[in-house]
């Protein structure tokens, strides 16, 4: 990608941000942003830009480059541009882990994202299993298949698990299954970050062994990489980054499908700076959609995972035609 | 040098054995080619030394070093692999399709080093590629995607070289152009192993011909022994001659009709 198409990623970042804070039922001037950033101004601007909305903006970047990366990586090493954590029953399985671990009073956002994670590894390894049993392991459709139907499974699950709850506590599972990025404070958008950090480290680390795997599993065995243990690794690395991100905000779909694509129309070649241009996007894109989220149909607030599946819907049908 | 060595194949479940007690050698400066027909065995010869397959007896080797010994990455070092399908998921520049051919040699963040870019641009111009280095793969016609395979594998090294049906889907001109290419890197002192179909063309160009049927040896030696009417019409189950070419006193191999042609008149 060229460096300008980079400094347009940045900036459309920065424009949907200073947007997330400007937005939203009390609409504020760029400039009192500005001021209100700083600690400057009337008390009740900053109020709503430093505790309530910047916050919720910094989670909202670190989950979108979360399912930037994650759907990257995923899309190449299993061969599909179709293929998102969301998609794949990932999401699904990272949050039967999350609920299960609210259920049983660990909530907060240090543990969560690991009990989100066994989940996600647990769901992951299913679908890998259930693709295996159609004798298809390598085919990509059968995959996907399996994940559709094991996040289904996992949504069933949850409703098990939420049953004889108080009614509060199901309102509010229920406003976390759409996703959602309004529960977000410093202390909890800390810890998404650094697992965030780490998984997407761990992403990069492996974007060489991605790049010969989205040749094929013969290819990629040919050029040195050993298939079976990369493969492992980075369906890990990217359910890791995945489980996070509904931990953080709940099941936040299609970003993960929207995102690595629009980075490749634009230019990016390398599956390292797909996954780099992605985090960028996928931070942009979430930013942009809670404040449409918040203003839409405002002061009512919209689930996040409805606007990021209207956006993302019509875009899967438009791949989904091309595709065959 | 490649060897295999009374080697059983079976596939998880399979009845049958894939390839039941092969033993070939493919020897450094000469072109050796494995045929027969559809199902007999010869991807999945492939297939084990690219360990995607652990043989069930026998062993496979690499300049007498077992191939189980080594890693993935050491194995890719030794032998360079063109597999028989290859689509990659999302387009490429050709010059980085190469570059993909440096990963057994790179470390998880080093960039591309200059002993890289001098084996990218020494395979290109040996494949003769080099021309469209920055065409993307899927404007590529079928002999150019064969040809920047290959560069691939010589960007690679090694001093092994399998290709797994190199010329299917090409052209007279092209599928030649791939056979000359084949000799002359075989002459330089590689190891060349082909699975082809073209049992012609092969009887040309390869030193040693091993015919596979129904996952078992049923020759290997030069093409006078194996270019065999009886012996190819019982492996391929259908009426055919040998005769010798006039122009190039190669043997040829004329498939036959169960029914008389029409007249054309």
């Amino acid at each position: 990608m060229k460096p300008r198409t980079w400094i347009i990623l940045l900036v459309v970042l920065a424009v949907a941000a200073l947007a997330g804070l400007a937005l939203g039922p009390v609409s504020l001037a760029p400039g009192t942003v500005w001021h209100a950033l700083f600690g400057d101004g009337d008390a009740n601007a900053v109020a709503i830009v430093r505790v309530l909305r910047l916050p919720r903006i910094a989670l909202g970047v670190v989950i979108g480059a979360g399912l930037g990366m994650s759907g990257a990586a995923l899309q190449a090493t299993l061969r599909n541009p179709l293929a998102e954590p969301y998609l794949l029953g990932v999401s699904g399985g990272a949050a039967v882990g999350a609920v299960i671990a609210v259920a049983l009073h660990f909530t907060s956002l240090a543990v969560l994202p690991i009990a989100a994670f066994a989940g996600a590894a647990f769901a992951v390894t299913l679908v890998l299993l259930v693709a295996r049993a159609a004798g298809a392991r390598g085919d990509p459709r059968v995959l996907l298949m399996a994940g559709v139907v094991v996040g289904a499974f996992a949504n069933a699950a949850v409703m098990v698990l939420l049953a004889g709850a108080p009614a509060e506590t199901v309102r509010g599972a229920l406003w976390w299954m759409m996703g959602s990025l309004s529960d977000a404070t410093w202390q909890g958008t800390r810890w998404v970050a650094v697992y965030v950090i780490a998984g997407g480290a761990l992403l990069l680390a492996l974007s060489r062994e991605i790049e010969l795997l989205a040749l094929g599993e013969d290819p990629a065995a040919a050029l040195g990489v050993d298939v079976e243990r990369a493969t492992r690794r980075v369906y890990l690395a990217a359910s890791l980054v995945a489980a996070v991100t509904v931990a953080g905000a709940g099941l936040v779909g299609f970003v993960g499908l929207v995102v690595p694509s629009i980075v490749r129309a634009l230019g990016a070649r390398s599956v390292r700076s797909v996954m780099l241009g992605a985090a960028i996007a996928g931070g942009a894109l979430v930013v942009a959609a809670d404040v449409v989220a918040r203003t839409a149909r405002a002061p009512a607030e919209l689930p996040l995972g409805a606007v990021t599946a209207l956006i993302g819907v019509p875009f899967f049908l438009s791949r989904l035609r091309r595709m065959t | 040098m490649i060897k295999f060595d009374d080697v059983v194949l079976r596939y998880p479940r399979a009845a049958r054995a894939a390839v039941n007690g092969v033993s070939l050698v493919a020897p450094r400066g000469a072109i050796t080619a494995i045929v027969g027909p559809n199902g007999s065995g010869k991807s999945t010869l492939v297939r084990a030394l690219l360990g995607r397959i652990a043989p069930e007896r026998g062993g496979v080797s690499l300049d007498d070093v077992r191939l189980e010994t080594l890693t993935r990455r050491e194995a890719a070092r030794r032998v360079a692999l063109v597999p028989q399908r290859e689509e990659p998921a999302f387009p490429l520049v050709v010059r980085d399709f190469i570059g993909l051919g440096r990963y057994a040699f790179g470390g998880v963040w080093s960039g591309e080093t200059p002993a890289d870019r001098a084996a990218i641009e020494h395979a290109s111009n040996r494949a003769g590629v080099s021309e469209f280095l920055q065409r993307r793969t899927t404007d590529l016609s079928g002999g150019e995607w064969q040809r920047v395979r290959i560069a691939r594998a010589l960007a690679q090294g090694g001093d092994a070289l399998v290709l797994d049906e190199p010329t299917a889907f090409l052209d007279v001109a092209h599928e030649m152009g791939v056979f000359e290419l084949l000799d002359t890197l075989a002459r330089e002192g590689r190891a060349v192993l082909l699975v082809s179909h073209q049992l012609n063309l092969v009887a040309r160009f390869a030193t040693r011909i091993a015919l596979l049927h129904n996952g078992a040896l049923a020759a290997f030696g030069s093409p006078a022994e194996v270019m065999r009417g009886d012996l190819l019409e019982k492996v391929y189950e259908w009426p055919l001659v040998v005769s010798r070419d006039p122009a190039v006193g190669a043997p040829v191999l004329v498939p036959l009709r169960h029914r008389a042609p029409r007249s054309t008149q």
